[in-house]
């Protein structure tokens, strides 16, 4: 597999051992990190772990042998970093290498220029998993879908391993030649001609290094494109007079009224936006202050879902909305059109209620409203008093600037490759080929430039279309640095030696530079050579560099100015919204993602056309009936999706499908959307029509049903009386029923889980977290639309009221209930489902013969069926990524939630090796550790203290079907309801 | 008994073995022992039968390696109705074993010589459908190769069964049954086969013959311990028909869902199994008589008890029907509602209504003697029962896990191409070993129809 073009390591400089000793000696348990270089202030030395020991193995000498020992006994952590090729064993076992037991690093993954700080989890050098990094304040240990699975995509055997030129593999000697050519030219012509493209960036380093390439050639262009980023630093712009990123403390805002803003669902801020969220409701269940959320928006997402009170509008009232509240609140005049007399009352209603809460309240509005909607909700923040309580602004965490330089947008930069002022185009970590709306001609334009460079993880639809296409190395598997969504520096360390002969950004650009032999670490560390040693190292255990969030600036927001309506047209509105599963494409080829149900509508594998249920009744439109959207000469052909909750005249169209070189997974699904974006309305366009095909297709969706049968599913309490404690509710089991059989002996532990209905925002994290503990394999659509899905734990949605604008919806995740008196424990012929003395309901695969009587017999039906082998042809990469510690199940087994007994197994040998008994929170089961919202607790029920038992006693606590006896110990807390705006107070 | 009497058109009617009072008793012997021997007039169309059973089979066969091979995903099944096809046709073929025994066994015991033109080819129908139910929970598993750990045997694991389990239950229940029925069917069949060998001309015949007849002579004391030995398995097999048939019910009852937890499963499934039996019983009857030409042998008074007893069944289960249905609105549980519902107006009710028209309503022809006595009406009505309990098991089996406690879970099911070619092929596994008997075996009791022609001879001519 290695394929690089390293120096001969034999001509490395000597290590000096000495000083590694000396320093080892210093060090105590150091958690997160651990490098050799580091220890032996050797810059080589990173070099040399990079090549490591077996590619020298054939010119061994004893000299050199002895060498490789010493470095793999001294390379405690390190050893992780480094992936044996060819296997020799330890003649002497390292110290603090114990073969099964996992090394945590700190490091951190970008998603759309943000970084996410997480810890990486390795097993004898292999990472396996990902959890936020508790240490870092966006993250407190908390984690996204998309996060979960960049695991999958460092191992994806589909990502791109080597450079290409014109389609066929090249090598980086040839990269190499081509870029001296081209910097030479460049030299001459001061950079004229030269045009970087990058994806949004937050990277110091990589600023760094267009900053010096700006010196360098001071006539190179600059542009970003960020696909689905929205026109928030625009609308700051038009606000401020100046772009500043506003970051949100929901955990301040008692009331948050939403405009069109999915805050909640997926995307590069989700994290913290649910965290602090969450601590909201729970400082609301705690007694302190409310917890309300106020949702106006056109099409249904997480945050509408999660709303107490959602309206439904459509995209082109919104700016009336906006209006009628600012009158309410005091700015300017009402809309030209009054609202509809019951909708002036609500929001003259919630203005008063707002006012009543200055400071205390927040009102955002999406990233892809119209910029002088989000300008005028700048405003309003202001006179609400919110700013620097509910919210504040910094400068931008993605940077927009190169030192004098503006970055300019794509549709600038197809102006200047068509007028042939584009000599050299690189595309970095970008693929604009897929994402540029059609009506820019990118891919056309792009055909005429000469020299076309494009570096991605995948050898993608850009790719296709440029001369060179270099691979870039994985956030997991290279060193980089970028922001996270409070502004501070996340470093990002590799967990894992790169695997492929590829290059980081900042390596690429040093290349470019004339850099024979770029070191990401190095280029790292020259951007951060102020800290010294030490701050560096404690860097990097953390993860990020201390006390870098961006400080909070002061504006001040100008009077509202409102533009001019767009003239009427008629015909349907069509909004563009990036897929909450697999966003603009760029995560199309992870199998965890296209399975993941969509929070709303539970589909899985596809992209739909999503309208309303009166549009879908007017034109006789059912679910997967295929339709073709017409708007001008342009046209998407799709199926459709009938999404409850949605404004009537207006189509949901979601992006990220349609693609043909995503890879083996991701490719030939769905439809694409480009045809009908355009640069200049990239959200939201008017006046589409809709027909019918005629024909069907199938999609797999893992709910059909949204309804619940019964209001003993979903459970709910008003306020006033949720919280109070209930005499009758079993805190930990109901008393012993009788039964014939002989009672067994209680457990202790007894582990139990509470799952918080009011904290669950749906956001899938821990269906993934999950999957990526417990190697859950993936099935495809087909399996899927079979009922085949193999999700130990699942999400339900549930709505109630009028489908065409429902009451409320409520998400619910479901894994195994862990039942006391467990019906499939009676059912299994052969013992292979049994009770354990710790009062988990477990399953021995090996001994299950598949009769599938428990599965049958289960009330919940979590149990999941092995009905083919899932796992046998996957690839060798794709095993890697598998956890040690959980069988990976074969043919004909059942399988389902353990409560991650692997981490309870683990805490316990922890804790007898200590003589103590386990503590409170010390196992953290994947789904808990996961949720940003901390809806899901785990511990032990028998433990008085034990925060699983936080609000067991009160009226909302309930377990699903406890009617039948089952005496589950996955128990749920109940929804809050609280009363309307204007009934009565709140 | 009057008015059969009286009807000329059915000599016999009045005897209690239902055949001419005058029959020689030759004629049996000649009629039946002499097929095996004998067997040109039939070579034919045997072959006819025997090839159409071989080509079905061997649809079985490749349906079953490919179960086998690929996995139990093949099936329709999914995570939700996790049973389907082969659930079903397993009780399916299982209720229909029971009449087998349930004719031949309870009426030995009941002394109702009638049976005697009939018994033999219910037991091997028995035998028969229960290899056919009993292949089926093996090819259901994940992993069928180790079937053998829900029985009972020495391990160094120590592990055993778990009783509490009804699935573990089924598996001796099938077995039992299996063993019963063998038994029952040779043990009565022996002097049969005496008498097949002393009519045997080739001596491979008469090897055959004599090595099954184990020595038989006719002696009074082989026939009276014959006698206690027969009696003593019909005594053993009675009660397993009601084990067996409401055991396999528990496999449903025993589990927490809303439409299968309910009390009146076990007569239910008792009745209904012994109802799919006559049905079938009534088939194979007709065929043969047609086919031996043994409209002297299986007579129309035959066909019109056959046809009484199947009404009377048909109404047992009805009440089933009734009972679980009128039950579950009176419980005035919402989810039993919704799943009886589902049963009578959701996606499938097809096979509510179904069940109801071939085993209620089509039944219903049955009070007319006219139909009873008619074969082709007979045997339409049956073949709308075997139907009718086919989709009786599948609205009970299959359509309540599509309406699962948790709506979210709610999903349809469609059996694949592998689930029919499967259960089409068990016919052939039914019919390749029946067309075997057909051509070696002495298909009714001979030695039964003559004692008791001989014992009413006597007894009328008093």
């Amino acid at each position: 597999m290695d394929t690089r073009h390293d120096a001969n390591p034999q001509d490395r400089t000597p290590l000096d051992w000495a000083a590694i000793r000396e320093r080892l000696e210093g060090e105590r348990g150091p958690r997160y990190w651990r490098s050799l270089e580091q220890l032996a202030d050797e810059p080589a030395f990173a070099d040399f772990i990079e090549a490591e020991f077996p590619s020298v193995a054939p010119q061994m000498d004893r000299r050199r042998f002895l060498q490789v020992m010493g470095a793999s006994l001294a390379m405690a952590g390190l050893a992780g970093c480094g992936k044996p090729e060819q296997g020799v064993p330890y003649v002497v076992q390292p110290e603090k290498i114990v073969p099964g037991e996992a090394q945590w690093y700190a490091s951190a993954v970008t998603f759309a220029g943000y970084a996410q700080p997480v810890l990486g989890r390795t097993h004898v050098g292999r990472p396996t998993k990902l959890e936020g990094n508790p240490e870092h304040p966006v993250s407190r240990g908390a984690s996204t879908a998309f996060t979960q699975a960049a695991i999958l995509q460092l191992y994806d055997p589909d990502r791109s391993q080597a450079p290409r030129y014109k389609g066929v593999h090249s090598t980086w000697d040839s990269v190499q030649l081509e870029a001296s050519t081209l910097a030479e030219r460049l030299d001459r012509q001061q950079g004229r001609g030269l045009h970087l493209l990058l994806g949004a960036s937050s990277s110091p380093t990589l600023r760094r290094q267009l900053g010096e390439l700006l010196q360098r050639w001071p006539e190179a262009r600059l542009y970003r494109h960020e696909p689905f980023e929205g026109d928030h630093y625009l609308a700051a712009e038009r606000a401020f007079g100046r772009p500043v990123e506003t970051h949100y403390r929901f955990e301040q805002a008692e009331w948050v009224l939403s405009f069109e803003h999915d805050w909640m669902g997926a995307g590069p801020r989700e994290l913290p936006h649910a965290v602090r969220w969450g601590e909201r409701k729970r400082r609301a269940t705690d007694g302190e202050g409310e917890a309300r959320l106020l949702v106006v928006e056109s099409v249904p997402t997480l945050t509408g879902a999660k709303a107490s009170e959602r309206k439904r509008i459509e995209p082109d009232e919104l700016p009336r909305y906006l209006q009628a509240l600012a009158t309410a609140l005091g700015e300017g005049a009402g809309p030209a059109e009054p609202l509809p007399a019951e909708r002036q009352r609500w929001i003259e209603s919630v203005a008063r209620e707002l006012q009543a809460r200055a400071g205390r309240c927040l009102i955002t509005a999406g990233e892809r409203t119209p910029v002088d909607v989000q300008a005028a909700v700048h405003r309003l923040n202001r006179q609400l008093g919110n700013v620097g309580r509910t919210l504040y602004y910094t400068d931008p965490v993605v940077w927009l600037d190169v030192g004098e330089q503006r970055l300019d947008d794509l549709p600038a930069l197809v102006e200047a490759m068509r007028a042939g002022a584009v000599e050299a185009l690189f595309m970095l970590g970008c693929n604009p080929v897929d994402t540029a709306p059609a009506d820019l001609g990118f891919e056309r334009a792009l055909d005429a430039v000469p020299l076309r460079i494009h570096a991605g993880l995948y050898y993608d639809e850009t790719a296709a279309n440029s001369h060179w296409h270099l691979p870039l190395t994985h956030d997991l598997d290279g060193w980089h640095d970028s922001r996270a969504a409070d502004g501070s520096v996340c470093l990002g360390q590799p967990l894992v030696r790169t695997f492929y002969s590829s290059r980081t950004l900042p390596e690429l650009l040093a290349l470019l530079q004339g850099d024979l032999n770029p070191s990401g670490r190095a280029e790292l560390r020259k951007t951060w050579r102020a800290l010294d040693e030490a701050a560096w190292r404690r860097a990097l255990e953390l993860g990020f560099l201390p006390d870098t969030a961006l400080a909070p600036v002061e504006v001040s927001a100008g009077p509202i100015a409102w533009e001019t309506p767009p003239a009427r047209v008629e015909g349907l509105t069509l909004r563009f919204l990036p897929d909450p599963s697999v966003w603009d494409g760029r995560l199309a080829n992870l199998g965890w993602l296209q399975e993941l149900p969509k929070p709303i509508t539970k589909l899985t594998w596809d992209n739909v056309i999503g309208v309303s249920p009166a549009l879908a009744e007017a034109q006789g439109l059912a679910n997967g009936d295929r339709v073709r959207v017409t708007l001008g000469h342009n046209v998407v052909v799709g199926p459709v999706w009938i999404m409850p909750g949605q404004a009537e005249r207006t189509l949901s169209l979601y992006a990220g499908y349609g693609r043909t070189r995503a890879g083996r997974v991701g490719d030939a699904l769905g439809y694409g959307l480009a045809p009908l974006r355009t640069a200049a309305e990239p959200w939201l366009r008017r006046g589409a029509a809709l027909a019918r095909t005629g024909e069907r297709q199938p999609l797999a969706t893992t709910q059909s049903h949204h309804i619940p049968h019964g209001k003993e599913i979903i459970r709910s309490e008003p306020r006033e009386t949720a919280y109070r404690k209930a005499a009758d509710k079993p805190t930990v089991r109901a008393e012993p029923r009788k039964t014939l059989y002989p009672s067994t002996p209680p457990n202790e532990p007894v582990w139990g889980m509470t799952i918080d209905l009011e904290q669950c925002i749906g956001c899938n994290a821990c269906v993934v977290a999950c999957q990526a503990e417990n190697n859950i394999p993936v099935v495809g659509k087909e399996q899927v639309a079979k009922g085949r899905a193999m999700h130990w734990l699942r999400v339900d949605h549930y709505y109630t009221g009028d489908p065409a604008e429902p009451e409320s919806s409520a998400f619910q995740p479901v894994p195994c209930m862990h039942c006391e008196q467990a019906p499939c424990e009676v059912g299994c012929p052969v013992n292979a489902t049994v009770h354990g003395p710790d009062g988990l309901n477990e399953q021995i695969y090996n001994r299950c013969i598949g009769t599938r009587t428990c599965a049958s017999y289960c009330p919940y039906k979590v149990r999941r069926f092995n009905w083919f082998d899932w796992t046998g042809d996957d690839e060798p990469s794709i095993q890697h990524q598998r956890n040690p510690n959980v069988t990976v199940r074969s043919r004909g087994v059942m399988e389902k939630c353990t409560y991650c007994v692997q981490r309870i197994t683990e805490a316990g040998i922890a804790a007898r090796i200590e003589d103590r008994p386990v503590a409170d929170g010390e196992v953290q089961t994947a789904c808990q550790q996961a949720c940003p919202t901390q809806a899901i607790v785990f511990g032990d029920l028998s433990d008085p203290g034990a925060r699983v038992l936080k609000g067991r006693d009160t009226r909302r606590h309930y377990a699903l079907l406890e009617e039948l006896g089952t005496q589950p110990k996955t128990t749920y807390l109940g929804l809050v309801e609280l009363p309307k705006i204007g009934e009565g107070k709140a | 008994m009057s008015r059969a009497d009286a009807d000329p058109h059915y000599p016999g009617a009045d005897t209690p073995h239902f055949l001419p009072r005058q029959m020689p008793l030759g004629e049996v012997s000649d009629r039946v022992l002499a097929i095996p021997v004998d067997f040109a007039p039939y070579r034919r169309a045997w072959w006819a039968l025997f090839i159409f059973s071989c080509l079905l089979l061997g649809l079985f066969v490749a349906s079953a390696v490919v179960v086998l091979w690929r996995g139990p995903g093949v099936y329709g099944n999914d995570n939700l109705v996790n049973w389907g096809f082969p659930i079903l046709n397993y009780m399916w073929w299982l209720g229909i074993g029971h009449a087998g025994t349930f004719i031949s066994a309870m009426l030995l015991l009941l002394d109702r010589p009638w049976r005697n033109s009939l018994n033999r080819l219910a037991e091997l129908m028995t035998i028969m459908a229960v290899v056919c139910a009993g292949i089926y929970p093996i090819l259901h598993l994940g992993r069928p190769w180790l079937f053998y750990w829900s029985a009972p045997y020495p391990n160094t694991m120590e592990l055993g069964p778990q009783f509490k389990s009804p699935t573990a239950w089924d598996f001796f229940a099938v077995l039992g049954y299996l063993l019963v029925s063998l038994m029952f069917i040779y043990i009565g069949a022996i002097p049969d086969f005496a008498s097949a060998r002393d009519h045997a001309r080739k001596r491979r015949y008469k090897v055959f013959y004599g090595l099954l007849a184990l020595g038989w002579r006719g002696a009074s004391s082989h026939w009276a311990h014959w006698r206690r030995a027969y009696r003593f398995v019909a005594l053993l097999a009675i009660p397993l028909v009601f084990a067996v048939s409401s055991g396999y019910s528990f496999l449903l009852d025993l589990a927490p869902e809303t439409g299968w937890h309910s009390t009146v499963f076990p007569p239910y499934f008792v009745a209904g199994a012994i109802f799919s039996g006559f049905a079938l019983v009534i088939v194979i009857a007709l065929g043969l008589r047609r086919f031996f030409g043994w409209q002297a042998l299986i007579t129309v008074r035959h066909l019109d008890v056959l046809g009484v007893l199947l009404l009377a069944s048909g109404w047992m289960t009805a009440y089933g029907y009734f009972a679980d249905t009128f039950i579950a609105f009176y419980s005035g549980k919402e989810h039993e509602i919704t799943v009886t519902m589902a049963r009578l107006a959701g996606p499938m009710a097809w096979s509510w209504w179904a069940a109801i028209f071939f085993n209620l309503v089509c039944l219903q022809a049955l009070w007319w003697p006219q139909v009873r006595r008619n074969g082709k009406a007979l045997l339409a009505i049956a073949v709308g029962v075997l139907i009718g309990m086919w989709c009786e098991r599948w609205m009970l089996i299959i359509v309540p896990p599509t309406r699962d406690y948790l709506t979210s879970m709610w999903h349809s099911f469609s059996p694949t191409l592998w689930d029919w070619a499967l259960f089409i092929g068990t016919f052939g596994l039914f019919l390749v070993p029946f067309c075997l008997f057909m051509r070696l075996l002495p298909m009714i009791s001979t030695f039964e129809v003559k004692e008791a022609l001989h014992r009413y001879r006597g007894g009328a001519d008093d």
